[in-house]
């Protein structure tokens, strides 16, 4: 395959950073993107040029690293897929590609491809933590937990922080990322405890952070590589709501 | 009060507020919708019914009230709504604004329905044309033949002329996707979410923007058909 591959090159936080057109040629349907970056990149080396920076680790979908604007899509076109996890065999020859970093103030370039996502970092210590009781180890499954609210917490703890949310929305929010880290230990027992003090950190969190606001248009869900649902971010829209109207006052006794 | 700051303070508690505004302009403009069809019933004992409507709204109340006491209060109330949901949109817009200043080189295919794009814009065309509407039908200076009280013959003057009836198409177009994605904006934003009822929030919001643009357009064009006179 012949691809032209329009590619985001930013020297560093304070470079003003352009597009720079790449002619990819040899390229097999049968490798990944990021192999198809790996190939382009060797060449640059290879001619003594600065290859491209992006962010990759597992290659295998799981660790949330990799993450580009593919044609103005997160990840690419194909949905449920995270870059590293796309292959060739989604373009066609002679295609042109666009490849630009997630934009977002929250997340700021650190050098072409790759951004500063400690953000999401911030937003989970400001409440993603549960208290257990220490010392020997608890009897497995002691605690009981309905199946559905397993499931649906799992399917929210699914979210590996890639940042395609933030990518994807017109408004920069993190709300999809957040309301993930939220339900999935609010839903089960051991998460009630911070429940409502886990839901005001982060949301607090992700304001001071700069990301935006929801506006309700769903593009994250699309993006979502792992398809977290928007029913998320009504759960948390739902807790938040309660939790500042139930908030009590510092050192309020028993009837407050 | 506090904790209602406290919330304020957040993205998602000036969303609250917008949805809570949000819904009351919706009940207004759903009852509103209701109003004008009166104008479809005949006149008895040499009343149109919409007048008969129309004297009834500064009657209710009374003698509990003043004359035109609910009325009033009506007022006020959607006058703090429209305020509410005019303030919160510019918060939420300077805010998404700040959080990406700059957009991507080439901007492809995320779904964003077409009126979920254009809340901001549709926002500002209802705000002009609620304006217009006022001066059309309130005060009548926009009026070419406005005689205070007289309900229904200002409605059937008005949308006789083609031109008027073009204008209030448009702004129950822009009203139609406004209510939209705000019906199904307010479900996700006050958290009123259930997997056993989530699949109908879209239905019910397209079916209320469809039954309030087919409400409110069907008088004018039965006017303009000569229909209603």
């Amino acid at each position: 395959m012949r691809l032209t591959l329009h590619v985001w090159r930013q020297q560093g936080p304070n470079d003003q950073g352009r597009l720079e057109r790449y002619e990819a040629n040899d390229v097999s349907e049968h490798m990944s993107f990021l192999e198809m970056l790996d190939v382009i990149n060797e060449r640059l080396t290879e001619d003594g040029e600065e290859p491209i920076a992006f962010e990759h680790d597992c290659r295998e979908g799981i660790c949330g690293s990799c993450g580009m604007m593919i044609n103005g899509v997160p990840h690419g076109p194909k949905t449920m897929t995270t870059a590293c996890q796309l292959h060739m065999r989604s373009f066609k020859d002679g295609d042109e590609i666009w490849i630009e970093p997630w934009r977002a103030t929250a997340f700021p370039v650190i050098k072409d491809l790759v951004v500063d996502r400690s953000g999401f970092d911030r937003i989970i210590q400001s409440g993603g933590y549960v208290s257990v009781r220490t010392g020997s180890a608890p009897d497995g499954n002691a605690i009981p937990i309905p199946k559905e609210d397993a499931d649906a917490a799992f399917d929210a703890a699914t979210c590996i922080g890639c940042g395609a949310c933030v990518a994807a929305c017109p408004n920069a929010s993190a709300m999809l990322f957040t309301s993930a880290k939220v339900a999935h230990l609010g839903l089960v027992p051991q998460g009630q405890t911070e429940r409502w003090d886990r839901v005001r950190g982060m949301v607090e969190t992700h304001d001071d952070e700069g990301f935006g606001n929801c506006t309700n248009h769903g593009a994250c869900q699309e993006a979502c590589p792992k398809g977290i649902s928007l029913d998320y971010i009504a759960q948390l829209n739902r807790d938040l709501i309660k939790a500042t109207l139930k908030a009590k006052p510092v050192g309020a006794g028993k009837d407050a | 009060m506090r904790r209602v700051a406290t919330l304020y303070r957040t993205t998602v508690g000036k969303k609250v507020l917008m949805a809570v505004s949000g819904v009351v302009l919706f009940s207004f403009v759903f009852a509103h919708m209701l109003g004008n069809l009166k104008m479809l019933f005949p006149a008895s004992d040499g009343h149109f019914a919409m007048d008969v409507y129309a004297e009834y709204l500064r009657e209710i109340g009374y003698p509990l009230l003043p004359h035109g006491g609910v009325l009033w209060i009506a007022r006020l109330v959607l006058l703090a709504a429209v305020g509410t949901h005019i303030w919160s949109a510019l918060q939420l817009a300077q805010l998404s604004r700040a959080a990406r200043p700059s957009g991507y080189q080439k901007e492809d295919s995320l779904s964003l329905s077409y009126a979920s794009r254009t809340m901001r814009w549709g926002g500002v065309i209802l705000l002009l044309f609620v304006i217009y509407h006022l001066l059309h039908f309130t005060t009548g200076q926009a009026h070419s033949s406005f005689v205070a009280g007289a309900v229904h013959q200002n409605y059937v003057n008005a949308f006789q002329d083609p031109g008027i009836f073009l204008v209030y198409l448009i702004a129950q177009t822009a009203l139609c996707f406004h209510l939209y994605h705000g019906a199904w904006s307010f479900f996700q934003t006050l958290g009123l979410s259930h997997p056993k009822y989530n699949h109908l929030r879209r239905p019910f919001a397209a079916g209320f923007a469809f039954v309030v643009f087919v409400g409110f357009l069907m008088p004018p064009t039965l006017v303009l058909a000569g229909v209603i006179s």
